[in-house]
């Protein structure tokens, strides 16, 4: 056993576990954060996507001792309140989700894409950044739809903000 | 996954000493040894966990000479501005390793430690003629690599860096599996002061190789025309369920035209 703290969603946290403890499993059962979700055991479907120190990570292949001392962002971190995170409202909006099942890491990772593209994204950028994320219900299109108006969105808020700021 | 106990190196002496305990492995992005022992396919008694070294950290560029620590991601190999002018084929290469999730986490280390037959640096580290660096000693590339998921480590070695002249040209090209995104076959190609060398990965019987027969074509004329009618023996290649020998024969040498347009381009 060892002691592991965190910060997740901007909240102070920490744990007795087994040193074998997966993150997502720190997250989903410590600290009933369900919200990211396990589809495979092999590393390869991404709905366990979260942020690790602001970058997208697959938390069922990470302990969660090794992300002792990170901060750690979730899908339940992300909306503002009642306020839909831009990225989850464009899902909603272009019906970028059935099941729901990959969501959570669908949008975790599209927040991620999205940051590091601020010059803005193209589709075969969006479906080439997709890779590690599978969706078994959408066909994946809305998804596309969903990350690239939310891209738009972004830029333009940022762009606004900055004018104020100026 | 089986019980294990984890361990924060602080050091590489620190990692060294650490080593010792049980039935130990390092750790570095866990990018393979975690899903490993998830499938129970690998169950050390002790993880020693390389990532919070910073000495293993970093890409250093001065002039044409490379340093790469092993606890690098592929992400940062991707996007490091010097690199990318002087040797953009690398980071194109780590640019197309898996999805981005396991960019941000994986490591060159981890990755030429594995010498997973379907990996791609290991071709880009024999094509460039690099040095692998270790807490014991240098290692030539061609001596490193030796077989399936096999190297020359010593069990407890350390791989602290790779280093490399950057050759005057060079590209990289795979044909990715359609499902995990390793190679199904990878050429890396360069043309630099001791002439040309050709890699292939996910490929060869027993892992990573230099090809004979595209070098050859390649240093008569280093263009994919030079290619044409080429022809590599399919003897020592892999047959599984994506693709016969034959099928890879013939995926090197067209994976070696787009790696040698890519180096001219
Ligand atoms: C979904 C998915 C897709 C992938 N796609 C690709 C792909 O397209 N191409 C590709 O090449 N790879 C791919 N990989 C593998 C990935 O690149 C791994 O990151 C890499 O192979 C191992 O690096 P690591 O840092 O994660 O090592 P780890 O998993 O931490 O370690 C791997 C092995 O190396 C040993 N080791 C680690 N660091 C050192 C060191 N410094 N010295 C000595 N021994 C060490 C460990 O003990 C262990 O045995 C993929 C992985 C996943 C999960
Ligand atoms: S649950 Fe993490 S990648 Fe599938
Ligand atoms: S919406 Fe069902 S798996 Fe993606």
């Amino acid at each position: 056993m060892s002691e592991v703290s965190l910060v997740v969603n901007g909240r102070k946290v920490s744990g007795a576990v087994e040193d074998r403890t997966l993150l997502v499993h720190f997250l989903r059962e410590h600290l009933g954060l369900t919200g990211t979700h396990v589809g495979c055991d092999t590393s390869q479907c991404g709905a366990c996507v979260v942020h690790v120190d602001g970058k997208a990570t697959k938390s069922c292949t990470m302990l969660a001792i090794q992300a002792s001392g990170s901060t750690v962002t979730t899908i339940e971190g992300l909306a503002n309140g009642a306020d839909l995170h831009p990225v989850q409202a464009a899902f909603k909006e272009h019906h970028g989700l059935q099941c729901g099942f990959c969501t959570p890491g669908m949008i975790m990772t599209a927040t991620d894409m999205i940051r590091r593209h601020p010059e803005g994204l193209d589709e075969t950028t969006v479906r080439a950044e997709l890779e590690g994320n599978i969706c078994r219900c959408t066909g994946y299109h809305n998804i596309v739809k969903a990350i690239l108006a939310a891209s738009k969105t972004m830029s333009k808020a940022s762009k606004s903000k900055a004018k104020k700021a100026a | 996954m089986y019980s294990v106990n984890y361990h924060r190196a602080t050091s590489v002496a620190d990692a060294a000493k650490k080593i010792k305990s049980g039935d130990a492995k390092y750790l570095s992005g866990g990018m393979t040894l975690i899903p490993a022992m998830k499938t129970r396919l690998a169950a050390p008694s002790d993880l020693v966990d390389l990532n919070h070294i910073a000495d293993l950290k970093g890409i250093k560029v001065s002039g044409k000479s490379i340093t790469i620590g092993a606890a690098t991601t592929h992400f940062d190999v991707a996007n490091d501005e010097k690199l990318k002018k002087v040797c953009p084929a690398l980071s194109h290469l780590a640019s197309h390793i898996g999805d981005p999730a396991v960019r941000h986490r994986g490591t060159i280390g981890g990755s030429v430690a594995n010498n997973d037959p379907a990996a791609d640096y290991p071709s880009a580290l024999l094509a460039l003629g690099a040095t692998v660096v270790t807490n014991k000693r240098q290692i030539a590339a061609d001596k490193f690599f030796k077989g399936l998921f096999e190297t020359a480590l010593k069990d407890d070695e350390i791989v602290t860096a790779v280093t490399f002249t950057a050759p005057a040209k060079s590209g990289y090209a795979k044909f990715p599996n359609p499902a995990s995104r390793y190679a199904m076959t990878g050429v890396f190609v360069t043309k630099g002061k001791d002439g040309v060398r050709a890699a292939v990965t996910g490929a060869g019987d027993d892992g990573v190789f230099r090809s004979k027969e595209i070098e050859a074509a390649l240093t008569k004329k280093f263009e994919a025309s030079a290619l044409e009618g080429v022809t590599v023996p399919s003897g020592s290649l892999m047959g599984d369920i994506h693709a016969t020998p034959e099928y890879r024969a013939n995926l090197v040498v067209v994976m070696a035209k787009r790696a040698v347009a890519a180096a001219n381009a």
